[in-house]
């Protein structure tokens, strides 16, 4: 229903734009007033005040639809506009998020989603305080959820904003509160069951967007409309023209820019986060049961998959395009889009003998012979995705809902991500510690007002916001890697882990990650004036100085943290008392879909 | 289905143990696939698959086809486990 009726929207949006000549940013702005009113729509639709249906959807949403909702929160602003771009950039190399990114479902699948379910209650903490008992882990859980979904957050809103300031023209910070006026409108009222229906309407719109312009681009190249099989042939002659370019490392040579432990310590890191994320594992609680729950990660995966394997092909095409559109032209030959997102900042002809220093995203000075070489071509990685429209030669019509598909990729996530966060400071933090009197509509009544708040506050930081998308979600994973990853695993796979050992562990596994990531990501030695902290990775500001363990750059921080906290929470419950029969029941009863009362 | 007290305890067991082994047979899978095609990807890059270099095409695709297999094939696994250990939930 809803594909049928956001493909005739598109057809009469394509015919106005012939007959009316629709100016392009007329055409944006519709998209996206539409889109978001079609989300905010369903929201007010699926208002609730049950708290059932606010915090798990009545526990009715069908695996295939559980499935779907979970890949448009999964899928993000950065596997949108930044996975092709970073597949055009860095070859095989950037392979290590397609894998990192999907392989960590099986994880999910096979010892996390099915027990999760089992056990049936609101949100990830909840799992924690009931399995290790007390109000400490419940608290430690909270601070870890809001800390991850936080990070995660900020990256979705950069996202939306930029989306929104290069489409409209308008600022950033106007973008990404209006981003935000949308996400409100959908997870205040409706909780989870408005947020599950409005992922399941932006899934579509997302991976629409994702497909139209890369086929168009294969039907042009290869005359195959499938470009995820058409793309080997076009390879090859990526290849050859490699080649006559004097390119050392090739698209697809291994380890070319990124060294093989980084390389494998991110594809780990990546995995087991998404096996931590508490936004997404909270979906497998909204199923009607074990078996749902099990077939509905392979429905997430199935989607899921729709758009990564296409991303590698997306990357190829572009690149194929613009070795041969572009690379080896003069300068008056250059096709439109390199004018226009030059304009916005995203690509830049570095020709000119003065480039370093006149135009901006050029590093080093051209040789100024009115022809580009590979070597003076400067592209942003998000270029890829929002001017392969232009690149096919596709009518505005289509960059209008790219930028739809990309906003839809944000927003979807930021639900999911913001209803976590207000979950577990109501849910957890209010309703189980410091007023477990308290009656629904005020328990509502306080997710609610959270959700304002956090959503505010959130603003406020991205707009400040140092890092870039791609590196807060990277650290964001490594976090959720540390810090839950151990804890779920083994209160469901070994009985003898303690109460003690997962406050430890976590403790130990999320401060080491986050010691890592602020001193090697974000320099807190230099913002604070301590030596306390790890020094940052190698950068031109800093010559000489490396912090780095074993070369590992800060994204991958998990590759540490998850290991410590696993073993700290193994030697510690190993050193404490044995955990409770009780425990032992409730654990039992967690392995087994049903038990019969023996 | 009748489970019945008798032998409970030991059925039990066993449906647990089971539950491991694809478990951890899986997991040694998805490691296979992931890290050792990876850490091996320069030499696996030299053969050609559909067109592709192995390694690339692994990373890209198989994998993740691979990935997908395993869950399925998981789910399928566990609710015919579910019904054969009388574990099932709905009936």
């Amino acid at each position: 229903m809803y594909t049928g009726g956001f493909l005739a929207f598109l057809v009469v949006l394509a015919l106005a734009e012939h007959f009316f000549n629709l100016s392009d940013k007329t055409i944006g702005y519709v998209f996206l007033a539409a889109t978001i009113g079609l989300y905010a729509l369903i929201g007010v639709m699926s208002r609730t005040a049950s708290s059932d249906e606010y915090y798990v959807a009545g526990r009715r949403v069908p695996a295939v639809f559980n499935g779907m909702a979970t890949a448009s929160d999964w899928m993000s602003a950065a596997s949108f506009i930044g996975m092709a771009g970073t597949l055009y950039v860095q070859g095989y190399d950037g392979l290590a998020f397609i894998m990192g990114w999907t392989g960590g479902y099986v994880l999910v699948a096979l010892l996390i989603a099915p027990y999760l379910r089992k056990f049936g209650q609101y949100t990830i903490p909840d799992f924690l305080g009931a399995r290790y008992g007390g109000n400490t882990i419940r608290l430690i859980g909270v601070v870890c959820a809001i800390v991850v979904s936080f990070v995660y957050l900020m990256a979705q809103l950069s996202g939306a904003g930029l989306i929104m300031s290069r489409f409209l023209g308008i600022e950033m910070m106007w973008g990404i509160i209006a981003a935000l006026g949308g996400v409100l409108v959908c997870s205040m009222l409706g909780g989870m069951r408005a947020v599950t229906w409005t992922q399941v309407a932006q899934y579509i719109v997302l991976i629409i967007a994702y497909l139209i312009p890369v086929v168009w681009l294969s039907i042009k190249v290869t005359g195959n409309p499938l470009p995820q099989f058409a793309y080997g042939g076009v390879l090859e002659k990526i290849g050859e023209l490699e080649q006559q370019f004097g390119v050392a490392a090739g698209h697809v040579v291994p380890f070319a820019r990124t060294d093989m432990a980084n390389f494998l310590a991110l594809t780990f890191c990546l995995m087991v986060g998404t096996a931590g994320l508490p936004h997404v594992l909270m979906r497998f609680y909204t199923v009607p049961s074990v078996k749902e729950a099990r077939t509905s990660v392979g429905w997430a995966l199935l989607f899921i998959f729709l758009l990564y394997f296409t991303a590698p092909a997306y990357a190829v095409f572009a690149k194929y395009a613009v070795y041969t559109d572009v690379i080896g032209k003069g300068l008056d030959q250059l096709p439109q889009w390199v004018a226009y997102w030059g304009k916005i900042g995203v690509v830049a002809v570095c020709d000119a003998v003065d480039a370093a220093t006149t135009i901006k995203g050029c590093t080093a000075a051209g040789n100024g012979d009115g022809i580009v070489q590979l070597k003076e071509l400067w592209l942003h990685g998000d270029a890829i995705v929002l001017a392969t429209p232009e690149i096919a030669g596709l009518p505005y019509v289509i960059s209008g809902l790219v930028a739809a598909g990309g906003l839809a990729a944000a927003l979807s996530t930021a639900d999911g991500l913001l209803l976590t966060m207000s979950n577990a400071l109501s849910h957890d933090f209010y309703t189980k510690v410091v007023n477990p009197n308290a009656s629904v509509v005020q328990r509502l009544t306080i997710a609610r007002v959270l959700l304002v708040v956090i959503a505010a506050i959130a603003a406020y930081a991205t707009i400040h916001a140092p890092a870039t998308i791609l590196q807060l979600v990277g650290q964001a994973f490594s976090l959720a890697a540390s810090a839950f990853f151990p804890a779920l695993v083994l209160g469901v796979f070994w009985k003898r882990a303690n109460k003690a050992g997962a406050i430890a562990g976590m403790l130990v596994g999320f401060l080491l990650a986050g010691y890592y990531i602020g001193g090697v990501g974000w320099n807190f030695n230099g913002l604070f004036g301590v030596s306390f902290f790890p020094d940052p990775a190698p950068n031109p500001a800093n010559p000489g100085v490396d912090g780095r363990w074993f070369g590992i750059n800060a994204i991958s921080a998990g590759i540490f943290g998850m290991p410590a906290g696993l073993l700290t929470m193994i030697v510690v419950s190993l050193l404490t008392k044995d955990t409770s029969p009780d425990i032992k029941a409730m654990v039992e009863n967690l392995r087994y879909p049903r038990l019969s009362k023996a | 289905m009748a489970t019945g007290s008798e032998g409970g305890d030991a059925r039990r067991a066993e449906y647990w143990r089971r539950t491991v082994t694809v478990t951890a047979v899986l997991l040694a899978i998805w490691f296979v696939v992931t890290y050792v095609v990876a850490f091996f990807a320069k030499p696996l890059n030299e053969f050609s698959f559909f067109g592709f270099p192995f390694a690339f095409y692994m990373g890209a695709q198989g994998s993740l086809v691979i990935y997908l297999g395993i869950i399925f094939y998981y789910a399928r696994y566990m609710n015919r486990l579910d019904k054969e250990f009388g574990v099932a939930e709905e009936d």
